[in-house]
This record gives structure tokens, sequence and C-alpha cells, in this order.
């Protein structure tokens, strides 16, 4: 059992749908610790992104669509959430560039070096209030989970959200949600949240797909 | 060719000010606003961003480029945006972490000045210093007349009892305290291990002693407190007098 493009493009179109599905609850979290601006900006930035994957070559590997994620939100997120979820696909669709077929191996590569490239960019760690509270357990249960791909996203996805939910009781120490200090505290993280619905649509997309 | 510097805020109007702003100060410098995103709305664009750090490259001409950011998701951006530039063009890019106005104004004067890349930043990296943390020394209180004064030497400075040493003098140079001369009072204010103002403004702030838009003709008074109060005031007060090197 291994993950191929159809996958990728299925993860893709199911994460741009999550986020507009909840595009103004993201806004609300990020309206209460940062600038209110994370539902909107994600939406944009995904909206873009399934704008070209119409456009995107036949034979792509799922690293080139995934890359095609990664310099799209970059260029239109216009937020923080842009060069981290940028920098997060496109390190991971260089941990997996040229394979045709991901088995669970690959997907654990990928998440990590997601994980990683948001670790470089963000400069944060477990425990700051970001989406690294979200990305850490992700790749930790996904590692966890044995060589099928399905199962490595699905507890990468389950983790990721319990990950989102565990940030409430959080100080911020990164980002704009950090100049709240303790009063950051009572408040989810609109990036750990946004993170577990990206991650489950990668689980609900392998789980159509396989 | 001088050192060319890229403002990227969350508001293009900031970026365009910051670049307004530094103009009068830099008017040699290659300066880049990079602000808002794609619509003009407020938050960072990539390709603003890469544009104008591109355009600066060229302007700068090998002498290379210092990025300056307001908050979070500039500086975020800017990093990715160094990360897609060939390695010769990212060896010539540096993103200061520095306040974007304080550190425009003293990074342009730093590049106005013909320094290289690593001292501007270094320039703008010190401006944190500059917005006067409310913990920072107090500059000494002007004193009233009643304080006794201990002494004049030769050069007629007034030595009180708290050790303060003042001066009076007049700026004799066509142009005034602008850019240049201020920059070079604060470099020779700073060596000394004293507080010292230059008409009741910090002498080692660049944007306070530029503030005092000093024309020909104006009457400054040196005032110094510490260990070198004495050689400061001798020191600052030359550097006036002789006009900065200026006619």
């Amino acid at each position: 059992m291994a993950l191929g493009t159809a996958w990728a493009v299925d993860w893709t179109r199911r994460a741009a749908a999550l986020v507009e599905e909840h595009k103004q609850e993201l806004t609300h979290l990020d309206r209460d610790i940062g600038d209110g601006d994370h539902g909107e900006n994600l939406d944009r930035g995904f909206r873009a992104v399934v704008a070209k994957l119409d456009a995107s070559a036949a034979d792509a590997t799922p690293g080139d669509v995934l890359k095609l994620v990664a310099t799209t939100l970059i260029s239109t997120v216009g937020g923080a959430a842009g060069p981290l979820y940028g920098t997060a696909f496109l390190k991971g669709s260089t941990a997996i560039k040229g394979l045709d077929e991901l088995d669970g191996a690959a997907i654990v590569a990928f998440l990590t070096a997601a994980r990683d490239g948001i670790v470089l960019r963000g400069k944060a760690e477990p425990g700051d209030k970001t989406m690294i509270d979200a990305w850490t357990p992700a790749v930790d249960a996904a590692a966890a989970a044995g060589d099928d791909p399905v199962a490595a996203l699905r507890a990468a996805a389950d983790a990721a959200a319990a990950g989102a939910v565990a940030t409430e009781p959080l100080v911020a120490r990164k980002g704009r949600a950090s100049y709240l200090g303790e009063r950051s505290a009572g408040h989810r993280d609109p990036g750990a949240q946004s993170t577990a619905y990206i991650l489950e649509a990668a689980a609900a997309a392998a789980e159509a797909n396989a | 060719m001088t050192v060319a510097l890229v403002f990227v805020s969350h508001s293009a109007d900031v970026a365009r000010g910051v670049v307004e702003i530094t103009r009068q100060m830099a008017g040699a410098v290659p300066l880049e606003a990079a602000g808002g995103t794609d619509e003009d709305g407020i938050g960072t664009s990539f390709d603003r961003v890469e544009g104008a750090v591109h355009r600066a490259l060229s302007a700068s001409d090998g002498s290379g480029v210092v990025v300056l950011c307001d908050l979070g998701s500039a500086v975020l951006t800017s990093e990715t945006v160094l990360d897609v530039l060939d390695d010769d063009e990212r060896e010539l890019v540096r993103i200061a972490d520095a306040p974007l106005v304080e550190g425009a104004v003293v990074a342009g004067v730093a590049a106005q000045q013909g320094q290289d890349l690593a001292a501007v930043v270094a320039a703008a990296e010190g401006a944190w210093g500059r917005a006067a943390p409310a913990d920072a020394p107090a500059p000494p209180e002007p004193a009233s007349d009643t304080t006794a004064v201990a002494g004049s030497d030769a050069a007629g400075d007034a030595t009180h009892d708290d050790g303060t040493v003042v001066r009076t003098v007049r700026v004799v140079n066509e142009m005034g305290v602008h850019a240049r001369p201020a920059a070079e009072l604060v470099k020779t204010a700073s060596t000394f291990d004293a507080d010292i103002t230059v008409g009741g403004a910090n002498a080692k702030s660049i944007l306070a002693v530029v503030a005092l838009g000093s024309k020909r003709g104006d009457e400054l008074e040196v005032r110094a407190s510490g260990a070198d109060a004495a050689a400061a005031v001798d020191a600052v007060a030359g550097l006036i007098e002789s006009g900065f090197g200026e006619d």
C-alpha cells in the first residue's frame, strides 16, 4: 500500500476545503491572541494553490504537487503562516523528491522534514504555544505507527488535533501572541489548530485513496 | 557605491515612510520599500520583498544589502526570500535585528559614510540602545544657577561640585549639525565614559542630536558628567568648533 500523486492532489483540495470551512474559527482564535488574519490568510493561500493544481503537469510526482503548495503559500498567504507552512511543504517535498509512491517511511520523512523546516524558520520549540505543538506529536505518532502510510497519517492527524487542544493552557513564547504574555493562556493556538486541519485532510485523503 | 537598504513592513505606507525619513539622512544610499501584501493590505508579500532585495542588490553594486523588518512575519518572509537567492547573492544580504525606524536612520547614516556591510549591520543593531529604555541613565540635569561652581579652567569650562563639566560653543559650519556631523559627534561622544549632552540632547544618540536641528551660529551647551567628563567636553566641543571639517 503506497500513496501517489492522486493522494497529494486530494490532500491539497481537502486541506483547502477544511481551511475554508473553518476560516471564521481560525480567524477568531487569532483575534483572541494574535492579529486576527490567520483564517483569511490561509484561505487565500489555499485558494491560490487549488487554482494552480489544474495546471500542474500530468506526470507530476507527489513531491512536485507539494512543492507547488509550498511556493504558492509563500507568495500568497501574507502573514507568518506563509513562510512557515511554505517552508514546511518545501522541505517536506525535498525529502520525498523523485518518489512516485510513498510508503510509511516516506510519509514519516515528509512530516519530519516539514516540522524541521518550521523549527528552522520560526525558531520555536515544543511548549512555545505554536504550530510546533501540533507538528511534533504528529511526527512522533507517525513514526510509531509502523510502515503503513495511511495508518501513519491517521496517527499524525489525531496527534496534531490533541496537540492543538493541549496548547490552550500554555503561555505563548513566540509570535504575536507572545506580546500578551500570561494573558495568552486559556486560548488555543490558531497555527496549531490549522495544522490539525491540514493533517486531518492528509489522513482523510489517504483513507479515500487507499 | 554604498550598501543598500530594504525596509520590510506590514504596511506599505510605513515602508514608504521609512524610506522618506531615511532619505533625509542618506541621500546617496539606495533605499527600497517592501511593505504590505500584494493587494496593499496589512501583511507581508514574498514577491515585494524579493523584488526589493533584487533591486537593492543591483543598486548596491556588490557593496551588499541590509534588510530591516518591523514584526514577525516580515522577518520570516525576508528569511524565506534569502533561502531562494543564489549563494553569491545571499552572501551580500543581511537581515538586521534592529528597530525599523531608528535602525533605518542609523544604518542610512552609516551607509552614507561609505561603511561596509558588516559595519552598517552593526550600526543598525546598535540602534536598540538609542531608543533610551526606561532603565537608561538619565542625562545630567542642567545645573541650576545656585549650583556652586568649583572653578573654571583655561578653556572657560565651568566645573561644578558634582563633577559636571560645561562649555558653550558655537556651530560654525555652513550646513549646521546635519546627518554626517551628527554621526561624527555621536561616534566621538561614544568613546568616553561619561554622560554627555549637547544642547540638552543625549550626545550618544544620533536621533537626538539630529533632532536638535542646530544651524550655523547656534550656541550649544556641551555638558558632561562621569569619569571622562573633562576629556569628553574637550573632544565634543572641539569637534563642533572645528566645523566638523566642513566650511
